[in-house]
């Protein structure tokens, strides 16, 4: 079995040098930029590589087109706040009980709408009885919600107004993130597979649409567009590693200054936090391809119908493939809310973390996990490093122009969405010339 | 005695209801109309979900813009409708070459190859970015208004002089376009697909792809075609949502949802299930989030009188809607009201 984990000999060197590449890349721009610059690079790549690997697992292993990573990402930011920070004193008091059985009551509407439906045969008034119990279930949803909000959204609204968290530690945020984006994945592949490849899209670009705007507007959960900031960090701070003589001692002895050193331990410690989670879910990625299971899935994905006449069930395996990736990608967006140390749901763009994410995999090599992570890396560095470029870019084309010229101001200033175009294109250009990307999978 | 006086009172709810909800449900549903017809001839004739389509529609706004600019700079106008009509022609000639473009350079390459549904899906994606990235190159991300020319047929004021009700009843012009512009193009496209040639052999291709290559019709030239009224249909959704609202790149990207929602509602791939999906989605849209307060107010006795504001959900909410509908469809038809291309 082992022989099999890298496919050839020639593949192992050309998949090696690859990473050679891409850390030349890194500690490249260590050297030229500044190894802070290097690091942020290397943190927001793991990252990256991580959502990548989870998304692999969608399209890779099985053609699964899932546009809403980032909705399940931000399910994942989501889990930081709810498990790490403190709860609001009062809070709960307030307003909790209400909330909790007006969440009662939504789900027992859609239960009672289900019941209705499932029990009554087809025809206009089934059609009007659960019309009337979703209308009714809806308002008292409203009712019994309100109020409660209102009440958390009262205590203390400039800096809290929100429920809180837990008060756990972050890194358990972590799994918690994959079980949510596990459980929305669950819904949505319950509805949209087995249809037409295309609806797995829409239904998935909705809810990420819809996730957003719910952690944007439920300011009880999230405070909303104020946003979460100082969620506990898995690492130290800074300023108490500038404290601790020790650490100003051995830094010394690096010839840094307190300060510069620090920064750098911090990024180092969320690096390898982040690398240690790529490593096990990469051997288990890696385990699950050569499994019986993965055969079994990129069978599937070749050919449904042999696969389905072969008797197996092709719906229920893409379900499970689904909702694995998506807790992958769950786990991802946890440590990305960790990293920052704050929830923003302003942030999410549909561009950055859902498409980005998709030319990180085929740019990779689609159903090669190893490519997802070196694509995952590579992109990534590419990402930062185009808007530098773009801007260098347009300051030689527009150096001829007179200063002071719209036409210059203009392409100057908008110089930043070259990068949108850039991406745009690499991803066009791999997806005709090479589709099956820098590692291709076998 | 108290007959008419409850009479007053139901005509007044129905003039909120009109004011607040029909009239721009009516708008809105045409808007979205439009831009699922462009989805659902794309699916129709190349077979992909379109994801390029919301930036299509920003693009061809983006050029009718700047063209009103120029013309508005230069002193043309169309005396009270908006001096965009003018620019329109232009911005939809800019986007067919762009789309034209995008086809030659991307979506030619699979229909050789004959790739399957989801790689140009994915190379829709890569359209997206690109055109994305054009657009915000050249008008940057912010909001732009370039609405001018007389802003009401009808205003509140006027109705309340003519009609002596204490509701008053507005129709802007932009509204009153839109309507009639949908009207005039979607009879247009439907006298197209009916009535001449090459109308029919892009029906004909859409039902039976084979059957229409045996039979002599040129794939490429229906393809050409399909990208040219998608380009007019985008670019006159996208200008008319832009005069009524306002144009902001990343609102049209979100458009996305609502208009795929309507296009799969109605039956991905039928024009006329895009329109029904349309109104569908922008009534169940307004209607969900509207408060109805002041409606049932004048409807109800006045013991029955709400409290509260009795909106079901609110605005932020309104993609909520067009997703659960679609959610709804996708359980119980998948293959759409009008029976689209199914499975």
């Amino acid at each position: 079995m082992s022989t099999r984990v890298q496919s050839s000999g020639a593949g192992a060197v050309r998949t090696l040098l690859m990473f050679i590449v891409v850390a030349g890349l890194i500690i490249g721009t260590g050297f030229v930029q500044s190894w802070n610059t290097a690091l942020v690079i290397l943190g927001l790549g793991l990252i990256s590589s991580i959502m990548a690997l989870g998304l692999n697992l969608q399209w890779g292993f099985a053609g699964l087109f899932n546009v809403g990573v980032m909705g399940f990402a931000a399910l994942g930011g989501l889990a930081a706040v709810l498990v790490a920070m403190p709860p609001t004193p009062g809070a709960f008091a307030a307003g909790g009980p209400r909330v909790a059985l007006a969440l009662l009551l939504g789900a027992a509407t859609v239960g009672a709408g289900l019941f209705v439906w499932r029990k009554l045969p087809s025809g206009a008034l089934r059609a009007l009885l659960v019309f009337v119990v979703v209308l009714v279930g809806l308002v008292l949803f409203r009712r019994v919600l309100d109020p409660g909000v209102a009440a958390i959204e009262a205590v203390n609204p400039a800096s809290t107004g929100y429920l809180g968290g837990f008060g756990l530690p972050v890194l358990i945020a972590w799994p918690v993130g994959g079980l949510l984006a596990a459980g929305a994945a669950w819904l949505i592949g319950k509805t949209a597979l087995g249809l037409r490849s295309d609806y797995l899209a829409i239904a998935t670009l909705g809810i990420a649409e819809i996730i957003i705007a719910v952690l944007k507007n439920e300011d009880w959960l999230t405070r909303g567009v104020k946003n979460v900031v100082g969620i506990p960090r898995p690492v130290p701070y800074e300023i108490e590693l500038q404290r601790d003589p020790a650490f100003v001692e051995r830094a010394a002895s690096y010839g840094l200054d307190p300060v510069m050193a620090s920064t750098l331990s911090v990024k180092l410690l969320y690096a390898g936090l982040f690398a240690v989670v790529l490593l096990v879910l990469l051997v288990l990625s890696q385990r699950a391809l050569n499994s019986p299971w993965g055969r079994m899935m990129r069978a599937i994905r070749d050919n449904e119908t042999a696969a389905a006449a072969m008797g197996k069930d092709v719906t229920a395996r893409h379900l499970q493939v689904f909702v694995l990736g998506s807790a992958i990608i769950g786990v991802a967006g946890a440590m990305l809310t960790t990293l920052d140390g704050q929830l923003t749901p302003g942030s999410y763009q549909p561009l950055r973390f859902t498409f980005l994410i998709w030319i990180m995999v085929i740019v990779g090599g689609s159903g090669n996990n190893f490519g997802s992570v070196l694509g995952g890396l590579l992109v990534w560095w590419l990402w930062v490093q185009v808007e530098p470029m773009g801007l260098w870019l347009m300051q030689v084309v527009t150096s001829g122009m007179a200063d002071g010229s719209a036409l210059k101001a203009h392409l100057l200033a908008s110089a930043a969405y070259m990068r949108l175009m850039t991406m745009g294109v690499m991803l066009l250009i791999v997806l005709r010339f090479s589709p099956r990307g820098l590692l291709p999978e076998r | 005695m108290g007959d008419a006086a409850s009479d007053i009172q139901l005509l007044n709810a129905f003039i909120v209801f009109m004011n607040f909800v029909g009239i721009p449900a009516i708008t809105y549903g045409s808007q979205l109309a439009l831009g699922a017809l462009g989805l659902t001839l794309v699916y129709g004739i190349l077979r992909f979900s379109n994801f390029a389509h919301g930036d299509t529609m920003a693009f061809g706004t983006m050029i009718t813009i700047l063209i009103t600019w120029g013309f508005q700079s230069m002193g043309l106008s169309l005396g009270p409708l908006p001096t965009a009509l003018l620019a329109l022609p232009f911005g939809i000639a800019a986007t067919a070459i762009w789309l034209l473009l995008t086809d030659r350079v991307v979506y030619r390459f699979y229909r050789r190859q004959r790739a399957v549904p989801v790689i140009y899906l994915i190379a829709s994606a890569g359209v997206m970015f690109v055109t994305n990235g054009v657009v915000r190159f050249i008008i940057g991300p912010a909001d732009q208004r370039f609405t001018d020319g007389e802003r009401f047929v009808v205003s509140v004021r006027e109705f309340k002089a003519m009609t002596g009700l204490p509701e008053g009843l507005a129709i802007k012009t932009t509204q009153a376009l839109t309507v009639v512009t949908a009207v005039v193009v979607v009879a247009l496209l439907f006298w197209f697909l009916n009535r001449t040639r090459t109308g029919k052999s892009m029906r004909a291709f859409s039902d039976n792809e084979d059957l229409a290559l045996l039979s002599g019709i040129d794939p490429e030239r229906v393809v050409m075609v399909t990208w040219l009224i998608v380009a007019a249909l985008a670019t006159i959704a996208g200008t008319l949502y832009g005069l009524d609202k306002t144009f902001k790149p990343f609102v049209y990207f979100q458009l996305l949802l609502p208009m795929f929602a309507a296009a799969v509602i109605g039956g991905l791939g039928s024009p006329l299930g895009a329109i029904a999906g349309g109104y569908i989605i922008a009534f169940a849209e307004v209607i969900i989030t509207y408060a109805w307060k002041k409606v049932l107010t004048y409807a109800l006795p006045e013991s029955w009188e709400p409290s509260g504001l009795v909106q079901l959900l609110s605005t932020d909410y309104k993609l909520a809607v067009s997703f659960a509908l679609l959610v709804v469809v996708l359980l119980i038809k998948p293959t759409g009201l009008f029976k689209g291309q199914s499975l």
